[in-house]
């Protein structure tokens, strides 16, 4: 650490990426009776801190595995995890558990899907977000209780002084997340990720508790991941995208593109899936047809061919031929087989119309 | 909280009371239902050769002329205010909490009872320490290795050890430890804890350990089971997210979590013990309640099994409550009401 010249890291293959958070073809592929479990399948994205990336997808594609395995949480003895992870010039997956645990909570923190299930019954908001304090600040107790009472003060719980000695099923749902955000938020870290932040909570609840997160986000500077299956959320406080399918990227790209030029079909779905209050309501939905795939006999080629409706119009290469990921213009990535000229006509005069 | 535990005492009365009418009723009311006449159960209590004279005598001492009610009505009102025993000429006042005389030795119930028990209660308690400890340990390591040749053997252990009987792995033990080779004294040399310190250890390892090994067997599968479930509650993997150390996620939240259904069960336990290790004592000669039970059942001594009876069922019953207001301090959740 102290040599004159940077040495490479002996973990992973790669040079040490220059961007904030560079995930490089991490698989997270899990071994079971069934079969291999192929989780997350080669991702690969980077985030620069005060940006915000979006990742969605339908459930089992992947999204909560990969945040999961950003933060280390999961468990060496029955997951293969292996690509690399670099955050502010480390490298996590080949690091030491240890090394890892030390980074979650100071550098990394994660805001949980259900507060209600993601807090402990047993000890006061306050005794967890002290906890997880002192954890890496070597602070007394006096110290860390008045920063928990400002952190909860600084997520809008009114009375922050004498909530902090509420247990959480005191607290009402959208409180609660309050609460998690300021247990995450407590050692100011980096890298933020929100895994379905808002699913748990009453519609009215949601769009508060996404305005906190961007308005933390501008104050402490951090990189944030936004996972969901909800396009609004998604719409609403991120720059990027990435959409995930089957454990892998299907398309990367800002949101403007994503909403207003997507260039795959599994894009087109999701957008046709959702509903939409600011457009006069046309007959129905347009849901994407059949089930996600299983991850352990993900289909060949592309995987989501059985369910692509332009599918034949490759041939059989869809099916035999697995689509790269590339970039098709500057920031803007997808992994499909069609024509970039006629997914731009599809989009244009089948599918926007229709939206 | 203050109304809550008065409600429970009252019906923790209504529960002993509950308790001894059925005690009474099995052994003087059934004889009755039988056919067996008064001067039969009498005969019961003079002994060998019983002479006209000395049956009539015990009638009319044990008032068992009376109906059943009011028989059963008297010994209530003895615990309540106490009761006068007329003994021909002589009149002896027994003080509230009377718990009669025994039939067979004419000593006090309640005299007797208390001296016993602190012969249980040693058991009891030594052996509690030792289940607890040993069993949610084993639990927990078993829990986090889970597949394990630890975790497989201890579990083969443990049920080996629910499915031991006290005879069984006492005598084993009594043979292999003091008959054998001879570390610890052998059955019946219980001395009081305020005699021999020393010497009251000593005769209560083997016991202790005995009685232990069925209970830890017990609550190694019951924390093994609690801690696999909460391992997986999602505050779990918060604790984790959070970067605290392992050990404090098992400990801290994970076994905090695990502990409050193994209090549920080691109230029972613990209160159904302090009544009397039936098996254990008379394995190893040891003179607690359990003992007493089991000699008072086999020569009817009525007013001695009642006394044991009711002395466990309080137990359990106050035991229990104690573990309730414990679970609300436990958990946050629970609101007594």
């Amino acid at each position: 650490m102290t040599g004159t010249a940077p040495t490479a890291q002996t973990a992973g293959t790669g040079d040490a990426p220059t961007a904030f958070l560079e995930v490089r073809d991490l698989k997270i592929h899990f071994p079971t009776d069934d079969g291999l479990v192929r989780s997350v399948d080669g991702l690969t994205f980077q985030l620069e801190r005060g940006r915000t990336l979006g990742i969605v997808g339908e459930s089992g594609s992947g999204k909560s595995v990969t945040s999961l395995g950003i933060l280390g949480l999961h468990n060496r003895r029955n997951a293969n995890v292996s690509g690399e992870i670099w955050l502010n010039g480390k490298e996590l997956v080949g690091s030491s558990e240890a090394e890892v645990r030390r980074l979650r909570g100071r550098d990394m923190a994660m805001i949980f899907q259900d507060p209600l299930s993601a807090m402990h019954p047993f000890y006061t908001v306050g005794q967890q977000i002290i906890e997880a304090y002192r954890v890496h600040n070597d602070v007394s107790k006096q110290v860390a209780r008045k920063h928990a009472v400002d952190m909860l003060g600084k997520v809008g719980i009114p009375k922050p002084d004498r909530r902090v000695d509420d247990y959480p099923h005191q607290f009402s749902g959208g409180m609660r997340q309050r609460a998690m955000i300021a247990m995450a938020l407590s050692c100011d870290p980096e890298l933020l990720i929100a895994d379905e932040p808002t699913t748990a909570l009453d519609v009215t609840v949601q769009a508060q508790i996404l305005d906190l997160i961007s308005d933390l986000q501008e104050e402490f500077n951090s990189a944030v991941i936004m996972i969901t299956h909800d396009l609004g959320v998604v719409a609403e406080l991120s720059d990027d995208i990435l959409v995930m399918y089957a454990g892998r990227c299907v398309e990367y790209a800002s949101v403007d593109d994503a909403f207003h030029r997507p260039l795959h079909p599994y894009t087109w779905g999701l957008l046709g899936s959702m509903p939409r209050l600011d457009r006069e309501r046309s007959e129905r939905l347009l849901p994407i047809e059949g089930s996600p795939p299983s991850l352990i006999n993900v289909p060949s080629g592309c995987a989501f061919h059985p369910r692509c409706p332009y599918a034949d119009l490759n041939g059989d290469k869809s099916t035999t031929e697995r689509p790269e990921l590339v970039e098709v213009e500057p920031g803007h990535k997808a992994a499909c087989h069609l024509p970039l000229d006629r997914r731009r006509e599809i989009w244009a005069d089948e599918i926007r119309p229709k939206l | 909280m203050f109304a809550y535990i008065v409600r429970r005492l009252i019906g923790a009365v209504l529960m002993l009371l509950l308790v001894s009418l059925v005690t009474f009723g099995i052994f003087f009311w059934l004889p009755k239902l039988a056919g067996q006449t008064t001067d039969q159960i009498a005969a019961g209590y003079v002994g060998k050769a019983p002479t006209k004279e000395a049956i009539q005598d015990t009638k009319e001492r044990l008032g068992l002329d009376d109906p059943v009610l009011v028989q059963y009505g008297n010994y209530v009102k003895g615990i309540a205010v106490g009761r006068d025993f007329e003994a021909g000429p002589v009149t002896d006042h027994c003080p509230a909490p009377c718990l009669g005389y025994s039939f067979r030795s004419s000593q006090p119930v309640l005299e007797t009872l208390v001296d016993r028990a602190p012969a249980t209660a040693s058991l009891a308690a030594g052996a509690a320490v030792i289940w607890l400890t040993g069993g949610i340990t084993v639990g927990v390591i078993s829990a986090l290795r889970r597949g394990s040749l630890w975790d497989r053997a201890t579990m083969v252990i443990a049920l080996s050890g629910v499915s031991l009987p006290i005879y069984f792995t006492g005598m084993v033990s009594l043979q292999l430890f003091s008959y054998s080779v001879e570390i610890f004294p052998g059955g019946g040399q219980y001395t009081a804890i305020t005699a021999d310190p020393v010497k009251w250890f000593q005769a209560l390892v083997l016991p202790w350990v005995t009685l232990a090994f069925l209970y830890a067997a017990m609550y190694a599968r019951l924390t093994r089971a609690g801690m696999l479930e909460t391992m997986n509650e999602d505050y779990i993997r918060t604790a984790r997210a959070k970067g605290l150390p392992e050990r404090t996620v098992v400990t801290k939240h994970a076994l905090r979590a695990s502990l409050t259904p193994i209090m549920t069960v080691f109230g029972l336990d613990l209160g159904l013990l302090l009544g009397g290790a039936v098996l254990t004592e008379s394995t190893f000669g040891i003179p607690g309640l359990g003992r007493l039970a089991i000699d008072s059942i086999r020569s009817g001594d009525l007013p001695m099994v009642l006394g044991v009876t009711l002395l466990t069922s309080a137990s359990i019953v106050i035991i229990n409550l104690i573990v309730d207001l414990l679970y609300a301090v436990v958990d946050p959740r629970v609101r007594l009401g």
